[in-house]
């Protein structure tokens, strides 16, 4: 199994998705944003946490037209498996592999806390590890976390249940309390809350364990 | 460009004295020009000479067998095994955060940050001492909010975890609040960087972002006090590119394993000329620089805007010149300026040209080597008057005046605002007397605290200077960590009065018997003086700053208190009134003397936590509030109830020191009761965990309700 976790000048939880992806048993390959392929037999495809750009113009956004991410919507379209995890849900969200944009939280400030996650879809590789309903706490750090889609996108969100996670408290206003939504082949997860940093019961806790694991498992199985 | 002619005028704006003006024209031997002047003001003002303190500064114990290096660089460098070093400093920005909030306290926070990973050390805590005025004053809103969101803004941003800090307000703070900012990064012991330049026609090059006019004039204005002109100092603060920043540590890491970089020093304070002037002189060197060759952001800037800008995210080093090529390429990939700007030369001589006219040919190693030194007079502090008595107040009426007030109220509203997470390594976030972060990849681990009780300084600067390490000491203790070190933030009113100078002079004092005592030596530091508005001078404020090491994480003591546990308090019972948070927030009251810090106690006790730590599930230091605050607490944050069987204001309020409360089982303090005989140290039980109330003597409220009221009052304030 192997994964790739892309750099962006900005980003700042590479090290620690890679850590996570490590311990799921995943070989993980490191992939600056100006590489214009991803190296070969990727699994999955992380985007890290971070400030990939600064957060100027969008977040996101300038991570979105960069080299590499071309190369990850080829991968994702070709059905490869990729996870965003905060500012990597931004980039998801602005390279339309996932619908929606994250907004300016509803509190207007950044909010850190743990928090509570509603396990909303177990039906996807990142999921698997988790029944439909588990309560979890994971971390949450983000300005813009607000997760905001048309009406149309929504309903088809929940019709296809491809909401995965929602919160229990919602920490900045996204409808729905969502969390975290797939793709349609739902072999993309976007998400703000960081599973990465609940892998380790002396840091977070590990309710984000069972994610990376779930999805090793369901990589072995495939 | 012509320059203007040196007018007495021009010599007083830039915060040069009439006798310091004689000094240059005695050292140069003639009139100096703009930009030299300009120079010799950046390298003279208070903020980066240290004119004032640096007498008192050299009695502090720097020195131990943990350190590796002491104050002088760019920041204290400490031990911790495995050929592994921790490397920090606090520092301040106070007086751009009072001007302005956002961006005054990003550049404290990117300033300190720049002084670690210049070390080549990669930062991974980070923790803001902060004091603002009293709540009610209308510029405090703005200026909470404004500075929390400018720390959380940069250090969020960059990547750091912050995992401490203080929060205070008074009223003395109102015309200038204080802005520490504290950095700790961790580097290999054989791969540690410093400023010191060697060898002649070596590269000088010029790393990181361009150089605008901003912050021209920055330091001079931080060595000033403030006046009704404070608005116009606006354009002297610095704006802050924290994405410019994290792409500049990692290029300056990456480049250190180059082997490219001889000496390297980051623009701070006076940017450009400060950290020429730095390198040649630590290596007895001289500089030339070629300013056609500085990367610039804005159009024709003269020589003296350039050689003082305080344009952040800015680097210079020397370069090995084999390796140009290899060190080019680095900061290409961050798309970051490297720009060849000078050499080293082996004349004792700052040479600056721009245009090709020399604007400034200056003696380098008199630059800093001759700057003025003032033993100021200082008076000492007065003993402080008796004190009226106290009279007994309702014990919950007592803590509630306390939770109830934004000093002592929970302060998750300001620390939410911050990443107190990313890197992973957290294992205590804020919000328990010191935070601790993981080394990566090992079983050990780093705590951190900073700590002061301006109150007490002001009332008794020696015990009110001992305090605050003593406090530090005790929150390191009470998580099991053992104190390595100190940094020390310095901030005071005008030392031109006595009496503010005798209150620098009595700290120190204090401070230095303190860390001597306690072998937590000071390696590294920072002053800020002139926190005055219109004569009316800020609370003295030595903020310490204190690193602890725990070799094993199940050293750890991270409990918390459970139905059932024994409440047992370390030390003497209380009794002190004087300089009390009860006096302050019940009575509005400030009288008394500090509480008198028994340091011999502080070692006994600290060790005797540390080395019973399996004894123990949860522990806490007693500070402002005494025992009913600390234990309401320990007993809000596990969500149980606690009763303690003290009655009265002394014992349950009094601010006595060398004191820690802890909770634990039955069986486990009857351990730590037989422990505590053996080694002399006092012990009693104060009374349990349990139930749903909070019991002082013989007062009680649902815990539950005092929860609410300690967990909202701040957000009411200031949201």
């Amino acid at each position: 199994m192997k994964a790739a976790v892309i750099t962006f000048p900005g980003s700042n939880c590479d090290r620690d998705l890679a850590v996570a992806f490590e311990q799921a048993g995943f070989d993980v390959a490191r992939v600056w944003h100006k590489d214009t392929a991803l190296p070969s037999g990727v699994d999955v495809v992380g985007i890290p946490g971070g400030f990939s750009f600064g957060d100027y113009l969008r977040c996101g956004a300038i991570a979105a037209n960069s080299p590499i991410c071309r190369s990850v919507v080829a991968h994702a379209e070709a059905g490869g498996f990729v996870l965003g995890i905060c500012n990597g849900f931004q980039v998801l969200c602005e390279t339309g592999l996932l619908p929606g944009v994250l907004m300016r939280n509803a509190g207007l400030k950044f909010v850190c806390r743990n928090v509570g996650l509603t396990v909303a879809s177990a039906e996807s590789a990142f999921t698997s590890g988790y029944a439909q309903g588990d309560a979890l706490v994971v971390p949450v750090a983000h300005h813009d976390g607000n997760y905001n889609v048309d009406a149309e996108g929504l309903a088809a969100l929940e019709a296809e249940g491809r909401v995965a996670f929602r919160y229990t408290d919602n920490p900045n206003g996204s409808m729905g309390d969502i969390a975290g939504v797939l793709s349609e082949n739902r072999r993309v997860l976007g998400m703000m809350p960081h599973p990465e940093r609940a892998v380790d019961a002396q840091h977070g806790g590990t309710d984000g364990a069972a994610m990376f694991k779930g999805l090793a498992e369901a990589l072995v199985s495939a | 460009m012509t320059e203007p002619a040196i007018t007495p005028e021009l010599i007083e704006a830039h915060g040069l004295k009439p006798d310091e003006y004689e000094r240059i024209l005695e050292i140069i031997g003639r009139t100096p020009s703009f930009t030299e002047l300009g120079i010799f003001s950046a390298m003279w003002n208070e903020h980066c000479s240290y004119k004032s303190s640096k007498i008192h500064l050299r009695k502090l114990p720097t020195e131990g067998p943990q350190v590796i290096c002491g104050p002088g660089e760019n920041a204290g460098i400490v031990d911790i095994g495995d050929g592994q070093c921790v490397v920090f400093k606090m520092e301040s920005h106070n007086h751009p955060s009072y001007i302005e909030p956002y961006q005054g306290a990003a550049t404290g926070v990117g300033g300190i940050l720049r002084d670690v990973f210049t070390m080549g050390a990669r930062p991974i805590a980070a923790m803001n001492a902060l004091s603002f005025g009293e709540p009610s004053h209308p510029k405090t809103r703005q200026l909470v909010n404004g500075v929390v969101e400018g720390i959380g803004g940069y250090g969020n941003c960059f990547g750091v975890p912050t995992v401490g800090g203080e929060v205070r307000f008074h009223p003395a703070y109102n015309g200038n609040c204080l802005v520490n900012a504290f950095a700790a990064g961790l580097a290999d012991t054989d791969a540690i960087f410093y400023s010191a330049a060697s060898g002649i026609g070596m590269p000088v090059v010029y790393l990181g972002a361009k150089t605008g006019r901003d912050g021209v004039g920055g330091a001079t204005m931080a060595s000033a006090e403030f006046d009704d002109t404070i608005e116009e100092k606006r354009p002297t603060v610095q704006v802050g590119d924290p994405f410019t920043e994290k792409r500049l540590m990692e290029a300056t890491l990456e480049l250190m394993q180059t082997g490219a970089v001889i000496s390297i020093q980051d623009m701070g304070a006076a940017g450009l000329t400060c950290s020429a002037v730095e390198m040649g002189d630590k290596g007895g060197l001289g500089i030339k620089l070629n300013l056609d060759a500085v990367p610039q952001r804005e159009e024709n800037m003269t020589a003296y805007e350039m050689m003082l800008s305080e344009s952040q995210e800015r680097m210079l080093m020397v370069l090995n010149p084999e390796k140009e090529a290899e060190a080019r390429a680095v900061f290409e990939k961050w798309d970051l300026d490297f720009a060849i700007v000078g050499e080293t030369i082996a004349e004792d001589r700052f040479l600056v040209m721009h245009g090709n006219e020399t604007k400034a040919d200056l003696p380098l190693a008199n630059l800093s080597g001759s700057a003025p030194e003032y033993d100021r007079p200082w008076v000492e502090t007065p003993p402080a008057a008796e004190m009226d008595p106290v009279p007994e107040i309702d014990a919950i009426d007592g803590l509630k005046s306390l939770i109830a007030s934004p000093n002592y109220a929970h302060k998750s509203w300001v620390w939410e605002q911050y990443d107190t997470m990313v890197m992973a390594d957290t294992v205590v976030a804020p919000g328990a007397g010191s935070g601790v972060v993981r080394v990566h990849g090992t079983e050990k681990a780093l705590a951190f605290t900073s700590d002061v009780t301006p109150r007490y300084v002001k009332a008794n600067p020696y015990e009110g200077g001992k305090q605050a390490v003593a406090e530090a000491y005790r929150n390191l203790s009470a998580k099991g960590a053992l104190p390595l070190a100190t940094t020390d933030n310095l901030n005071f009113g005008n030392p031109e009065k006595p009496e503010i100078m005798g209150q620098f002079v009595g700290a120190l004092k204090g401070i230095g018997e303190a860390c001597a005592a306690l072998n937590t030596p000071i390696v590294s530091g920072n002053v800020s003086l002139y926190n005055e508005t219109d004569g009316q001078g800020i609370l003295p404020t030595p903020t310490i700053g204190a690193v602890g090491l725990l070799d094993n994480l199940d050293q750890l003591i991270d409990g918390t208190a459970r139905a059932g546990h024994v409440a047992l308090m370390i030390g003497p019972e209380g009794a002190h009134l004087g300089q009390s948070a009860l006096l302050a927030e019940a009575f509005s009251r400030e009288d008394g003397d500090a509480p008198h810090v028994d340091l011999a106690a502080e070692k006994a006790h600290g060790d005797f936590i540390r080395g019973n730590a399996q004894f123990i599930d949860a522990c806490t230091d007693l500070a402002d509030g005494g025992l009913a605050l600390a234990a309401f607490e320990m007993a809000e944050a596990a969500g149980v109830g606690v009763q303690i069987d003290a009655a009265g204001n002394g014992p349950l309020f009094g601010e006595d020191q060398a004191r820690y409360l802890i909770a634990c089982s039955f069986d486990k303090a009857e351990a730590l009761m037989v422990a505590a005989g053996q080694a002399g140290v006092p012990i009693h039980t104060v009374g349990k965990f349990g139930g749903d109330t909070v019991t002082l003597g013989g007062s009680s409220a649902p815990l539950s309700d005092l929860s609410e009221t300690y967990r909202s009052t701040f957000a009411a304030n200031f949201a």
